[in-house]
């Protein structure tokens, strides 16, 4: 069963991929549209290289159905592999071979002459600033070439959906940012972009979508503010002077924010969610409110601010991964802590 | 086959910058080239394990040192036993030894699959619309290359010991083709058990497994008159053997005729046996 393009890049319906006992994923649903990055986070072994490469036609899904520019990644396999590209986690070139070799390879077998595969090979090695490596083995670049080299490998034949598995991982700040800049620069061509990653930070700034995936499953799907609103209207960050005065900060802003508080690793730290009760400002009105409760009580407070909740917070919000949410019982002994 | 990897990096080397202009211009959508033939792909996959040859020379030590120890230790250690004097005796060894030598080195085959077939490049090779088997057809092209550079030291190291082929230039190339269109064949075995098993140390032990008695209780190294009855049914209907006479006779300017017609017909048989065991395998990895 063929579809016909919808304007959809990618669209599964219950995905599934079980090793042995491990739902590695779980019934996924996604709906990927054209020309835009689409960014799959989640924590390691929450199940991302596992749906890519199933969508990339290297591995056989257990359950569920995927298509690929409307053609079924299983029965199709070939019309798929025809219009995709992956750049794995771990560099996708040969290691023992140069980079001009490499690049030379890949243009052979998707089709070009030897002269229009070594011209195209010239070029990508040029524009990806590798022209003085061309001639060495790869296994000799630093992390940031082998990720270049990798990526210029995978859109030599222009693909129309590239996948980038962790593209950064590992990365030093420099070179995750010309990795970015190198997405951006894919996606402005059309090229559609499905984006794994377990940095917040990167699909923040490449990612217009964004699913949140965890244990086989996706948890939160959207728009980065639509993922952001969920979690609530902003949060509220404080940082004491004191540590002892926590418990004591915590009670009030309980009362007055009216909402749910955080203890941080930090002793002197607390995040407060605002919820969306009201709108946006009646959460700035009890923010400043609470600042004055909080002096007038004589507890001192160092930092204050009021945001929009980052990426970070939304995702760990969602995966429930943080040790102590408030209404816990350590909320309860600080509570007597408190009274006493 | 000592593979010395330089994994030293240099990380701290500015880069140039990436020229987005120019990578735009690169990624304006052009028309894709239809995709290459299954010949094309395989060529192509090849000239890979060749520039891995030259990246890597060390890994011709097994064409080269190895039968050339083979030839001469088996001369002189059965020779004078065997025939009277190495001398003689090589006349009749050589053609063995050299099959024995090239049938022992495709197993290396599978020790290199093993080793390539975890690495990132295979997802990308296997992300590619080109014939499937392509892959592994590359890597026995290069093979050949081997066998053919392997069997080329034996002829060398026979003629020095001072072995004549009756059968002169034409004889000789005959045997070698034969022989190496069998490795060929045999190389499938060892390509299934590249993806089969999990370590490179366990492809070698099975490998040398079957390999040991394959060659040995075959007829490279005595006629197999001298033998029990039980053990002459084995050797007579060992491919080695067939194989071995067949190069032997080649090489001594005769025609093989059966013995030829053995060999390659378990070279089909081997291909198709193993070669879809093996393409299974590889989609499955």
């Amino acid at each position: 069963m063929s579809k016909q393009t919808t304007g959809l890049a990618i669209e599964t319906a219950g995905l599934v991929k079980t090793f042995g006992e491990n739902r590695a994923v779980d019934g996924v649903d996604l709906s990927v549209p054209a020309g835009t990055v689409y960014g799959v986070l989640g924590p390691n072994g929450a199940g991302k290289t596992t749906a890519v490469k199933m969508l990339a036609t290297l591995l056989r899904p257990d359950g569920g159905e995927a298509h690929v520019f409307g053609h079924d990644v299983v029965r199709e396999a070939d019309a798929v592999r025809s219009r995709v590209s992956l750049t794995g986690q771990y560099a996708s070139v040969d290691e023992d071979l140069t980079g001009t070799e490499n690049l030379v390879l890949l243009g052979r077998l998707t089709g070009h002459s030897k002269r229009a595969a070594l011209l195209r090979a010239e070029q990508l090695l040029e524009a990806f600033g590798l022209t003085e490596a061309a001639g060495r083995q790869v296994k000799n670049y630093s992390g940031g070439m082998r990720r270049r080299i990798d990526i210029a490998a995978s859109i030599l034949n222009t693909p129309d959906l590239l996948f980038l598995d962790e593209p950064t991982t590992g990365l030093d700040p420099r070179s995750r940012n010309q990795v970015w800049d190198i997405v951006r620069a894919v996606v402005a061509q059309g090229t559609t972009v499905l984006l794994t990653t377990q940095y917040l930070d990167e699909a923040d700034q490449l990612a217009s979508r964004i699913a949140v995936i965890d244990k086989g499953k996706v948890i939160a799907e959207g728009t980065k503010g639509e993922l952001k609103a969920s979690v609530g209207a902003g949060a509220v960050h404080v940082r004491l002077r004191d540590a002892e005065q926590r418990p004591q900060a915590q009670e009030l802003l309980r009362t007055v924010l009216d909402a749910q508080i955080m203890l941080e690793p930090d002793p002197v730290a607390l995040t407060a969610r605002v919820g969306n009760g009201d709108n946006g400002r009646g959460a700035s009105e009890r923010a400043s409110r609470a600042l004055a409760e909080l002096s007038h009580a004589g507890i001192h407070v160092d930092n204050f601010s009021l945001g929009q909740p980052s990426l970070d917070e939304v995702f760990l919000a969602l995966t429930d991964r943080r040790p102590t949410p408030a209404d816990t019982d350590a909320t309860a002994n600080s509570k007597e802590e408190a009274a006493a | 086959m000592s593979t010395a990897t330089t994994t030293e990096t240099t990380s701290g080397e500015e880069l140039a910058p990436v020229s987005t202009e120019s990578l735009a211009e690169l990624l304006i959508a052009k028309e894709r080239p239809p995709r290459p033939s299954a010949l094309s792909a395989s060529v192509t996959f090849g000239w890979r394990a060749m520039l891995k040859i030259k990246h890597v020379p060390e890994q011709l030590f097994d064409v080269t040192a190895f039968p050339i120890m083979m030839v001469v230790m088996y001369t002189y250690l059965f020779g004078g036993a065997l025939a009277g004097s190495p001398s003689e005796y090589i006349q009749y060894l050589l053609p063995g030894i050299l099959v024995m030598s090239i049938v022992m080195i495709t197993m290396y085959t599978g020790v290199a699959v093993n080793t390539d077939i975890d690495k990132g490049v295979f997802d990308r090779f296997r992300t590619l619309p080109i014939w499937r088997p392509s892959v592994m057809v590359g890597y026995l092209l290069g093979d050949m290359l081997r066998y053919f550079l392997g069997s080329l030291v034996i002829l060398a190291v026979g003629l020095a010991l001072g072995y004549r082929p009756d059968g002169g230039v034409a004889g000789v190339v005959a045997g070698i083709a034969l022989l190496i269109g069998f490795s060929f064949g045999l190389s499938w075995v060892w390509t299934m058990l590249g993806l089969m098993l999990r370590t490179e140390k366990s492809v070698m032990g099975v490998a040398m497994m079957v390999m040991m008695p394959l060659t040995f209780l075959s007829d490279i190294f005595v006629k197999p008159e001298t033998m029990p009855g039980w053990l002459q049914a084995f050797v007579n209907n060992n491919p080695v053997t067939h194989v071995a006479s067949a190069v032997r006779t080649f090489m001594d300017g005769g025609w093989p005729g059966t013995e030829l017609a053995w060999s390659l017909g378990w070279a089909g048989v081997l291909i198709a046996v193993f070669g879809p065991i093996t393409m299974r395998l590889y989609n499955r990895k």
